[in-house]
């Protein structure tokens, strides 16, 4: 068994994250979508700390799998992954670069205040991913996963994914 | 604190989110629109997960090694504590309508109010939970009140569904020993004021759908301490039988 020479530093594992995509939205990297809350070392023991995006988030035992065998990947024989509930993830974690490569990707990036209904609250101008029009309306509250809404734009008439603001 | 109290209350949250999700789930790929359907699809899928994290906890804190699936799959009948309503028939889609839209109501100000438990574990989960319960509500609340004040037929259906599902409301909003205890301990909120919550949303509500809760109807209660209507059952055999005909059996 090859031994380590050193252990990586907790800023290397912070970039790796960031190459570990989100299973269902693979541009979005675990770190981009905001559910690594920490990454440290307690004795030869690596703990990564994540939270869930929603209570029933298919995503997340995959996450913590996929986490896992990348960093053992990378060497680190000592993993555990740790759910944490509190604070509660919201998407005003999603980070800046995050909200960039989701409107690349087609999906309109969470707007306004987290509060239930936001979307719904016809303040919240949602803009078209394809033609950046914000003349687009609300089709259901819910998508094809738990994070997105269903939305349609009036000028380009194509119909897109909300990531709902939550 | 007492931890078999406390222990109850989690079953009774969890029993709540996995009997109705089970119910909710029922509609995958039968609701009347494609939205809807992908909308009752999420819907059950986040009361599922809701009732996990409940169920692990009333597990953890029962201490005999049962996990959420243990108690979700081979627990019989009377040891669940859900509430009445939560495990009547879908029926028509008026039906499941009321009952989440009576459901959610009570939901969400219980679980903003356990938000602020003294026992960290359920403050947790109930933090982590209100915002889909929030989320649930707007859609119930609007579908109601568009579909009673809708067209003639709708309105017919919604006023059957509310005249057969409001006597099952009340067993949510009325404390049982057990409730009274943890409340006066700060562990969950006071009932009395959810009720009053509760009223202050479906009142209005079911004003602007123009629908009439039955007058002096009967409180149907009895779910929280384990005698349950005959519905449940056919829930449980549906929900169990795999679990009971493989025990151990995984993906
Ligand atoms: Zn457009």
């Amino acid at each position: 068994m090859a031994e380590a020479p050193t252990k990586p530093s907790v800023g290397d594992i912070w970039r790796w994250l960031e190459d570990a995509p989100d299973p269902e939205i693979p541009v979005l990297s675990v770190v981009d979508l905001g559910i690594v809350r920490a990454v440290e070392w307690r004795g030869e023991t690596l703990i990564v700390t994540v939270t869930p995006t929603y209570s029933a988030c298919p995503a997340t035992s995959v996450i913590a799998l996929d986490v896992e065998a990348m960093l053992r990947r990378r060497g680190i024989a000592d993993v555990k992954i740790e759910t944490r509930l509190v604070p509660p993830w919201t998407t005003d974690w999603i980070s800046e670069k995050g909200r960039e490569k989701l409107r690349a990707y087609g999906i309109a990036p969470p707007e306004g205040a987290v509060c239930a209904g936001a979307a719904k609250a016809a303040g919240a101008r949602i803009a078209c991913p394809r033609c950046g029009s914000t003349n687009t309306e609300e089709i259901s509250r819910f998508g094809s996963t738990p994070c997105k809404a269903s939305w349609r734009c009036k000028d380009c008439l194509e119909p897109f994914d909300y990531f709902k603001s939550f | 604190m007492s931890d078999a109290a406390l222990e109850e209350f989690a079953l009774r949250m969890g029993d709540n989110c996995l009997i109705l999700g089970q119910r909710v789930s029922a509609w995958c790929g039968y609701a009347p629109a494609l939205e809807e359907d992908i909308a009752m699809a999420n819907v059950a899928l986040d009361l599922i997960g809701q009732a996990k994290l409940w169920l692990a906890l009333a597990g953890a804190l029962e201490g005999k090694g049962r996990d959420a699936d243990a108690l979700a799959f081979l627990r019989d009948a009377r040891a669940f504590r859900n509430c009445l309503l939560v495990e009547q028939p879908n029926g028509d889609y008026g039906q499941t309508l009321m009952r989440q839209f009576l459901f959610d109501a009570w939901h969400v100000p219980m679980l903003e109010g356990l938000a602020a438990s003294r026992e960290e574990r359920v403050a947790a989960i109930a933090a982590k939970t209100a915002k889909e319960a929030a989320y649930h509500r707007d859609r119930s609340a609007d579908l109601v009140i568009r579909l009673g004040d809708g067209g003639e037929e709708s309105r017919r259906r919604m006023q059957t569904a509310l005249d057969l599902l409001w006597p099952f409301a009340g067993e949510l909003l009325a404390a049982d020993e057990t409730e009274a205890r943890l409340a006066g301990e700060g562990v969950i909120p006071d009932l009395a004021d959810i009720a009053k919550k509760w009223t202050a949303f479906v009142e209005p509500a079911l004003e602007e759908a123009t629908l009439v809760p039955p007058k002096d109807a009967p409180v149907r209660k009895g779910g929280k301490q384990g005698l349950h209507t005959e519905a449940l059952g056919y829930v449980l055999a549906e929900m169990q039988w795999l679990q009971r005909a493989y025990p151990g059996a995984t993906w």
